[in-house]
């Protein structure tokens, strides 16, 4: 391959530990005793249940419906009866729980009816909502729902859709097996993407440590006829991180503020392709994918592994070794220790790994930093780790921000080679969600705020309106005492049966003295509309749509359920005023 | 077990990283030895012993663990230097002062390991020459007696005529010979004259220097430090010197004489990359080294000391912080390319 390729800056070569899992080609792995399949499996919006306890479910039958756009449906791994929709325990480091539908397999595993379709016949539209329903989402680990990759950017040409088989993490060998073993249905689903987004060149990267899977796709590309080109890349971790991929075969930095297709590329995982290949040509939804099992076990091996499997039952199949003290998810390098091992396996895990302290010893104590600067020579994404560790310690946020520290990918090249052994990702972990728990903590109180000022503009507007109301009481006392005042004045003329022209002027008389005091309640009522006038767009200003409609309700509510509360309320604003 | 990843880790550490810079000072220590004796094994000893005695007070004294702390060889490396700049015949106790100074005031009342901003064996340096400017300018004739005792005599107190056997460095009897000239002696005169210059620098002495370059050589090829510092502090001292000599070889020594006397070279490979007090930015590193390198030759041709590197880097030390803060590099993806 005649290409000129390019190269990131730092990377590490941690020993790969990919030939364990090698030795024997995929198997499907049994069906588990039940399925726990939970409904958030990719980025976006929580899919919701569309099945109860009780109902009868096929193999790829639709069980939790996409919310939004942002958002992948999930469907019924198997065939079988929906015990619960209940919340059990995630794969997640946090080892919170989320909703779950729990399935007991009936052993027949029956699909629901699958066709074909035929892609080139549909709208590009119809294709990605296809695959939104057919639960497509990136398999690489960021489960981010595929279809909404696959618009190119209005305004900048797609130059490159390259696609990702670098699988750079040691241990993990999915992608490999996969790549060799179904190269052809891998290659035919980068032809949907490349239809879709229409580049101008298709980049397959594979890292030069798989020569197998590189033939095998090349093979598939040159046997259907298409023009991709299959490339190997140096095997430096973290070539397979998508940014680094990009770098490596285009020469193109995409930074943590910019989409990849703003630059003319996007990236798609070689099991993405694969999943939308089945999507399209099978009608099969996303119920299964590959799982590499190794690591403190006797007989590692690739699996295809429904999700939903629990991964203690799933690890038994590569039979752990009996100090196994626990299952990592992922990689060695950005995975994580599973809290529970009844967690299930999801979209996005890919390896699991026995843990023992033999193979991952205990790390060392923490020592001080020595600004030595290897975590800086590491790092893929040029940031200054040392420098971003300071501040996170010392809870300066603002710093690591102008230090950069979202454009960290965790990849954990800094921790991997610092000679103080500081865990240095963590750090950083713990700053980003700290800062992301300031953020909403001063939306929160931004809104309680805008709420505030509005329940202040509102007792004003309803102390001046009772104002109002008294003012107009007092009128039509005086007013009524005017009237009784003429009516007596002129009985007391027509009594005395006099020719005299005074009596008539009399409620004229009243009307001018009167006449001040009127006019002083005009003058008020007038300054308490225009206050109220003045008043009301400003609180419209201060209050966004969304605080605003929710006032409204307030109110709404409030008028219906007691009229007197506002009565309440105004009476209560007077008395305030009476003790101040 | 551990809750974060990454679960690999290299086989990296501290003390290795230390015991390495230790290492690639043998070459040196071995001419050292064979040119002047044993003294300068004894003085290693001292300074090693009194470095770790001072550490482990002073971790004792602030709570932290002694095990971790004493066996990180950042202390080793501290004593070494000391060593390695005090006159080999030097008084153990100056030896003992400087490195409990370097130890006490300059590393741990700062903070400790990772926390000093000021090079702790140039602390040493600079309080010593500052308080006692003869001792720490009597460095041994090539001459001297080899034997163990009579070298154990001098450093412990029972001095059997110094004075004949110590005089000025190389660096320091040129400046005073172009002194006393007036104008009219000329440097090539001077070095041809005098006994102490050697094939290039001073004698016997040049090759110490030029051990140092090769052990710092080794540091760099082993990634314990980046090429920046020690390139560009030698660059820029061979233009300062090199331009200085062009202009006036009469009263400028040439750029080898320079770059092979004195500290230069342990300067630009062993102190000047010392990344706790030192800049830690490519560019930065550039600046600090090519600062480091004009100043030391700037305070040893026109100051009033024997040599600058102490002074130079210290002086460095203080821009590092300021520095680094100006020369943040771009990151991935935001190298300005409109």
């Amino acid at each position: 391959m005649l290409m000129n390729l390019f190269k990131f800056k730092g990377g590490v070569k941690p020993p790969t530990n990919k030939t364990q899992s090698l030795g024997l080609p995929i198997a499907q792995a049994p069906l588990p005793t039940r399925l726990i399949v939970p409904l958030h499996q990719s980025i976006g919006g929580m899919p919701r249940p569309v099945v109860q306890a009780g109902d009868k479910v096929l193999k790829g039958q639709l069980i939790g419906k996409a919310d939004g756009w942002v958002s992948a449906a999930v469907h019924a791994p198997t065939s079988g009866t929906v015990l619960e929709v209940a919340a059990h325990v995630q794969p997640h480091p946090s080892g919170l729980d989320a909703l779950c539908v729990v399935i007991e397999p009936d052993g027949k595993d029956e699909w629901i009816e699958r066709t074909t379709l035929d892609y080139k016949a549909m709208t590009p539209e119809q294709v990605r909502e296809h695959l939104q329903q057919s639960g497509v989402v990136g398999l690489g680990g960021a489960v981010f729902p595929t279809h909404g990759k696959l618009t190119a950017s209005k305004t900048v040409p797609m130059e490159e859709l390259v696609i990702n088989g670098a699988e750079c993490e040691p241990y993990i060998t999915c992608d490999d097996l996969l790549m060799r073993e179904r190269a052809e249905e891998v290659v035919r689903g980068i032809g949907v993407f490349r239809d879709l987004l229409q580049p101008k060149k298709v980049l397959i990267g594979i890292e030069d440590n798989k020569p197998e899977a590189a033939a095998a796709m090349r093979a598939a590309v040159d046997a259907l006829g298409e023009s991709f080109s299959v490339i190997s890349v140096p095997t430096l971790y973290p070539a397979g991180g998508a940014k680094q991929l990009i770098r490596v075969l285009t020469g193109k930095e995409v930074p943590a503020s910019k989409r990849s297709t703003d630059l003319g590329v996007q990236c798609f995982n070689v099991a993405t392709a694969y999943t939308a290949w089945r999507a399209i040509a099978h009608g099969e939804p996303v119920v299964s994918r590959l799982v590499t099992l190794t690591g403190n076990v006797e007989s590692p091996r690739n699996y295809e592994v429904l999700i939903g499997t629990p991964m203690d039952e799933l690890l038994q199949l590569a039979q752990p070794k009996a100090d196994t003290d626990g299952i990592l998810m992922g990689g060695p390098m950005m995975g994580f220790l599973v809290p529970d091992p009844k967690a299930p396996v999801v979209k996005a895990t890919n390896c699991l790994i026995a843990h023992s302290a033999a193979l991952f010893p205990p790390k060392p104590e923490e020592m001080p930093c020595i600004r030595c600067g290897a975590c800086a020579t590491a790092c893929p994404h040029e940031l200054q780790p040392f420098e971003m560790y300071w501040f996170s310690r010392a809870k300066n946020f603002g710093k690591t921000q102008e230090y950069h520290i979202f454009d960290c990918i965790e990849c954990g090249c800094c921790s991997f080679v610092c000679p103080s052994r500081i865990p240095l990702v963590q750090y950083f972990r713990f700053a980003k969600s700290e800062i992301w728990a300031r953020e909403r903590e001063k939306n929160a109180a931004d809104g309680a705020k805008v709420r505030f000022e509005f329940k202040q503009i509102r007792e004003e507007r309803e102390k001046a309106e009772k104002a109002e109301k008294l003012a107009k009481a007092a009128a039509a006392q005086a007013a009524k005492k005017a009237a009784e005042a003429a009516a007596a004045a002129q009985a007391e003329s027509t009594a005395g049966d006099a020719g005299d022209t005074k009596p008539p002027a009399q409620p004229v008389a009243v009307d001018a003295e009167n006449d001040p005091k009127k006019a002083a309640i005009a003058a008020a009522m007038a300054r308490a509309k225009a206050q109220r006038e003045a008043v009301q767009p400003k609180n419209i200003e201060v209050a966004d749509s969304s605080v605003q409609k929710e006032i409204s309700e307030i109110d709404a509510r409030r008028a219906v359920l007691d009229p007197a509360a506002s009565d309440s309320a105004a009476t209560s604003a007077q008395n305030q005023e009476k003790t101040d | 077990m551990f809750s974060t990843s990454p679960y690999l880790l290299k086989d990296a550490s501290v003390s290795r990283v230390m015991l390495q810079v230790c290492a690639a000072l043998l070459p040196a220590i071995a001419v050292f030895t064979w040119l002047l004796g044993p003294a300068i094994i004894i003085q290693l000893l001292i300074a090693s012993l009194a470095a770790l005695l001072a550490e482990g007070l002073m971790l004792k004294i602030r709570g932290k663990p002694l095990n971790m702390f004493l066996t990180d060889g950042s202390a080793l490396v501290t004593a070494w230097l000391i060593a390695l700049t005090f006159p080999p015949l030097a008084p153990w106790w100056l030896v003992v002062i400087g490195t409990v100074f370097a130890i006490i005031i300059a590393k741990h009342l700062y903070g400790g390991l990772g926390q000093n901003p000021f090079n702790p064996a140039m602390v040493a340096f600079a309080v010593c020459i500052v308080s006692f400017p003869a001792l720490m300018s009597q460095w041994p004739n090539l001459g001297i007696s080899h034997s163990l005792s009579g070298q154990l005599n001098i450093i412990f107190g029972f001095p059997a005529g110094i004075d004949s056997m110590a005089g000025a460095t190389p660096l320091d009897s040129l400046k005073t010979a172009l002194k006393l000239g007036d104008g009219s002696a000329h440097v090539s005169e001077i070095i041809t004259n005098k006994e102490i210059f050697g094939a290039f620098a001073g004698r016997g002495l040049e090759w110490v220097t030029a051990a140092y370059l090769l052990g710092g050589l080794w540091l760099w090829q082993r990634k314990i430090i980046s090429w920046h510092i020690p390139s560009a502090f030698i660059g820029s001292m061979l233009l300062l010197s090199g331009a200085l000599w062009i202009y006036n070889p009469s009263h400028f020594a040439d750029p080898i004489f320079h770059l092979f006397s004195g500290g230069a070279m342990l300067g630009a490979f062993f102190i000047a990359t010392d990344p706790v007090s030192g800049c830690t930015t490519p560019r930065g590193k550039l600046i600090f080294g090519a600062g480091a390198g004009l100043l030391a030759y700037i305070i040893r041709v026109f100051g009033g000391y024997p040599d600058g590197i102490a002074f130079a880097v210290l002086l460095m030390n203080l821009c590092a912080p300021l520095i680094d803060l100006l020369t943040q590099p771009p990151i991935f993806g935001m190298k300005d390319k409109s």
